[in-house]
């Protein structure tokens, strides 16, 4: 067990600027790789975590090279070996599961046939051995009917299901090493857990050692032995996975698992001030100098080895280690508590709304009938009142963002209304509304990248708003712009700048400006900490949520990830198939009794602490369409009664906790059988 | 005071663009091959009236087809008329016409590209399927009637060339707005309600204008041809002015015994179509690159 298969050693690698200097990467890493361990490597974007994985497998990406150290696997330098020889290794030895199955499978060619071409490539077997060794795979993975799967192509599959193809790919070869990079990233919530789980289960079952690359701690604490964790090209805290989790020693891992927010606490999560320095930017000292609150004049001078703590088995980067020590006992306190000042006024009104993607037919265009009966979003009931927040949880094609852009405008209702203050109908169609509707409800969007127009500058940007809606110009609207970035927790500097030239937080927090430039009575949040890294996401939802509280803004929050709906909402609606299951205040929508859907994302929630295992109920297969009649999630329902489910649409029941369930299941027996 | 400071910031920023863009086009040989060829054909053109050797038009029969010499150094024509002379003038009207015809080329092929793609839908279709129409028909003839109707003057040239080889950009423009039409920031205008016309000038226009001037450089160097082989047929310019294009029709039939006549045109027409192709591949590239190794700051 305790053979080591793969070391690190002392490897930095780096890249030449355009002025010839050269800047580093990765930073003087060592680490090694035990026979049948898992080891997560975590960090945020840009700290040289995946770097590291590829070079572990003699991989180095295009304008990258090694400046010095090397990459031991079994006592050979991968970074020295010629292509031919790395091929022989790659795939045997050493295999790989990328982040996108869905981009890295070949569309055109079907699953069996590129499972044999893994297994040709890397095995001396005949064709006979090789049909039998893909059914044998396809078990391996859990995919259903694996006669069948071979003859499918990559398209037929779910997300969950071609993640899973990559998997018995990777194993085809029978590696020592796996490398795993962001695996369950762009999956589901119920799919990730699901895949965790068999990933988890293949290490147990094979002996195979693994390289788990995320910046998701929910999911390394899932699978992993051992956790590295790195920060702007260096690792600053190396250990095992229980002891990095529950007593971490470095001030940015300690700092990190206070952000995350998590399902037992009701309220925002601390958050780190500033963001990782960019390579070439770190001088001497500490890199995590200017985010720390426990440094010295001593750290800004001097930066700390990798010192080895042999009571903890662990490796920690910091001078002031003993400080956290003691304190780690409060890594679930200093919560800032959220205020509730919702007022009684309902502000929103969905009533019935119904909307679909499918085109109208021309006779049905004609007859000015609608068609489609089995629409995207059907009957949704929702009353938004005067200062909450309002959060919309679902998995990917729950209806959710739906929703939200019809309340915009940008996409037609088929049925049923929406009321604006004091029951105005807001007409479904944009160019219809008149301006102040339109300034009343702003968007903030997922991606900041592709909200903020690249050939802008942060000035330009902001003063679209103010120009359009309040005909601002000259000083007036200077002086609104630079308010604007103050509210955001940005100096005016930044009017200057173009979107490229900031991170991914500022680039968020620019795009919170535009929004509130408009002084608007609802804005409309989809997913808009999704793309950011977890110090950030924290310090972008209070942000948020301070907004709320100065300016008395409704917030419509859609969100997959349950923990961050916990923290910023009042009320959650969880949808499914874009259909209402639950609706409630969100302290109790947590609790039980609760409908089997919310039961079921509850139970998936990847939590960073190695005690808590996620709860798999529901099959991860997915459905296309929702059902044409009864209950929207009958095709996965794990507490599923009969025919009923099948034909009728569930009743809504209302609970004593004041959440709304809708299910055929009595709601005190719901209860009795989630206890 | 400060915030004078930024404006100033940013347009030295804009200056200083333009600086960087056009240093990374002569940065590789063939971007600085191809500005320096543009840029002597510019100058020749502007100073070629001051410095041109003899009358263009001069007529004797005393030097006909004389070979290259000292006194003429590339030879003369068939009327007696100094070649090196008309060479140098030979490329004004060609670069003026050209040049104002990819310019309508693009004001009309770049607009008409970005509204289609913008408002999509049936409007699209039809704008679409006329332009389609008119790729169809080929060009020369087209232009051989427009200008049988019209007459050949520059008044008539320039329009009809633009419109010509407006349609390519069309499609051009219509393509890069697709590609930003999907983007948030676009849906996001949309949703504070600004107008068509406001999302095409602040929103769409600062993300396809590099594609469509690359496109609008292409076209230049083909309308250049194009105008030069209307020259050559005898619908471009008229005798006696002097043009590439008509002076190696004038001389293609005495090419085996006075080759200077043919071979002097036939160098400025290629080396300038050459000059602008690189300059626009040099151009594409440098915007490129500008875009994808920009290190954030």
């Amino acid at each position: 067990m305790n053979e080591i298969i793969e070391s690190v050693k002392n490897l930095s690698i780096g890249f030449s600027s355009q002025k010839g200097k050269q800047i580093s990467i990765l930073r003087n890493v060592s680490t090694n790789i035990k026979k049948g361990e898992t080891v997560g490597i975590v960090g945020e974007s840009g700290s040289g975590k995946s770097t590291l994985a590829l070079a572990m497998m003699g991989y180095i990406k295009q304008g990258l090279f090694p400046l010095k150290g090397e990459c031991l696997f079994k006592s050979e330098d991968l970074l020295k070996m010629s292509s031919r020889q790395l091929e022989k290794i790659r795939g045997r030895k050493i295999a790989m599961i990328p982040q996108n199955a869905g981009q890295a499978l070949t569309p055109n060619l079907k699953i069996g046939y590129q499972i044999d071409e893994a297994l040709r490539l890397h095995t001396d077997l005949k064709k006979t051995e090789r049909d039998k060794k893909i059914s044998e795979l396809l078990n391996k993975v859990r995919l259903p009917s694996p006669e069948t799967m071979a003859f499918r192509y990559p398209h037929e599959l779910s997300g969950g299901q071609q993640q899973r193809v990559a998997v018995a790919m990777a194993l085809a070869g029978k590696p020592d090493l796996l490398l795993l990079d962001e695996p369950t990233t762009g999956l589901d919530v119920t799919t990730q857990a699901h895949v965790l789980e068999l990933l988890r289960f293949i290490a147990k079952d094979t002996g195979t050692s693994m390289i788990y690359v995320s910046h998701d701690l929910g999911a390394i604490a899932q699978v992993s032995d051992r956790i590295v964790v790195m920060y702007a090209g260096e690792i600053v805290l190396e250990g095992p996975a229980r002891k990095i989790l529950k007593e971490p020693i470095h001030p940015y891992t300690y700092g990190l698992l206070k952000s995350i927010p998590k399902l037992s606490l009701d309220g925002l999560p601390a958050s780190m001030p500033g963001s990782q320095p960019q390579p070439g930017s770190i001088n001497e000292g500490c890199s995590f100098y200017d985010r720390c609150n426990l440094a010295t004049d001593h750290c800004k001078k001097n930066s700390p080895d990798l010192e080895h703590i042999k009571e903890l088995d662990t490796k920690v980067r910091c001078f002031n280690h003993k400080e956290l020590i003691n304190k780690n006992n409060n890594l679930q306190t200093s919560i800032t508590k959220k205020s509730n000042n919702s007022e009684a006024i309902e502000v929103l009104k969905l009533k019935d709304v119904s909307i679909s993607y499918a085109k109208q037919k021309f006779f049905d265009q004609l007859l000015n009938k609608i068609s489609d009966q089995n629409p995207t979003v059907k009957d949704i009931n929702i009353d938004i009142k005067k200062g909450e927040t309002i959060a919309l949880v679902g998995e990917s094609g729950s209806g959710k963002s739906t929703i939200l852009k019809s309340i915009a405008g940008l996409l037609k209702t088929k049925d049923g209304q929406i009321k604006f203050e004091n029951d105005r109908i807001l007409s479904s169609d944009l160019k219809m509304r008149n301006p102040n509707d339109l300034r009343a409800i702003q968007l903030i969007f997922q991606n900041p990248d592709e909200s903020l127009n690249p050939n802008h500058t942060v000035e330009q940007i902001l003063s679209q708003p103010l120009k359009l809606y309040f005909n601002l110009s000259g000083e007036e609207l200077k002086k609104n712009i630079i308010d604007l970035l103050k509210k955001v927790r940005l100096g005016k500097f930044y009017m200057s700048r173009y979107p490229r030239q900031l991170s991914g937080g500022e680039k968020q927090r620019v795009a919170v400006a535009r929004a509130f430039a408009a002084k608007p009575d609802i804005i409309l949040c989809d997913e808009v900490t999704s793309a950011l890294d977890v110090s950030v996401q924290a310090a972008v939802l209070n942000l948020l949520q301070q907004l709320k509280e100065d300016l008395g803004t409704t917030y419509v929050f859609v969100s997959h990830d349950l923990a961050v709906v916990r923290a910023i909402s009042d009320r959650v609606a969880v949808l499914y198939q874009g259909r209402l299951c639950e609706i409630g205040p969100s302290q109790n929508v947590y609790k039980f009794p609760s409908h089997p859907y919310t039961e079921v994302l509850l139970g998936a929630v990847l939590e960073p602490d190695p005690d808590i295992k996620p709860k798999l109920v529901a099959e991860d297969i997915v459905e296309e369409k929702p059902p044409e009649k009864g209950c929207s999630f009958q095709g996965r329902c794990p507490r599923k009664i009969g025919d009923i489910c099948n034909s009728e649409v569930p009743p809504w029941q209302i609970g004593e906790n004041g959440n709304a369930i809708r299910c055929h299941i009595n709601i005190e027996e719901l209860a009795s059988l989630q206890q | 005071m400060e915030s004078n400071l930024i404006t100033e910031n940013k347009q030295k920023n804009k200056l200083e663009k333009a600086f960087e863009i056009l240093k990374t086009m002569a940065s590789k040989p063939s971007g600085l091959i191809g500005l320096t060829i543009v840029l002597f054909h510019v100058v020749l053109a502007l100073i070629s009236p001051y410095i041109a050797p003899y009358d263009y038009k001069a007529i004797s029969p005393n030097t006909m087809l004389l070979a290259p010499s000292a006194e003429h150094w590339f030879g003369t024509d068939s009327l007696g008329r100094d070649v090196f002379t008309r060479t140098i003038l030979g490329g004004r009207t060609a670069l003026t016409v050209t040049f104002f015809g990819s310019l309508i080329a693009l004001l009309w092929g770049g607009l008409l590209g970005i509204f289609c793609g913008l408002v999509g839908g049936k409007i699209d279709d039809v704008v679409m399927r006329v332009v389609d129409a008119f790729l169809s028909i080929p060009w020369i003839l087209a232009m051989l009637l427009i200008v049988s109707l019209l007459g050949t003057s520059t008044e008539v040239l320039i329009p009809a060339l633009g419109f010509f080889y407006g349609k390519g950009i069309v499609r051009v423009a219509r393509a890069a707005t697709h590609d930003v039409i999907a983007k948030d920031f676009i849906i996001s205008a949309r949703a504070r309600g600004h107008s068509n016309l406001s999302i095409i000038w602040n929103e769409i226009i600062p993300n396809v204008r590099d594609a469509i001037l690359v496109e609008g450089a292409m076209r230049w160097s083909w309308m250049l041809l194009g105008f030069s082989s209307l020259s050559f047929l005898g619908f471009g310019v008229s005798p006696p002015t002097p043009d590439w294009g008509l002076m190696i029709s004038n001389a293609r039939g005495l090419m085996s015994f006075a080759y200077w006549s043919v071979i002097a045109p036939i160098v400025g027409l290629s080396s300038l179509i050459i000059g602008i192709n690189l300059t626009a591949d040099a151009f594409a590239k440098a915007l490129g690159i500008d875009r994808s190794t920009k290190a954030p700051v």
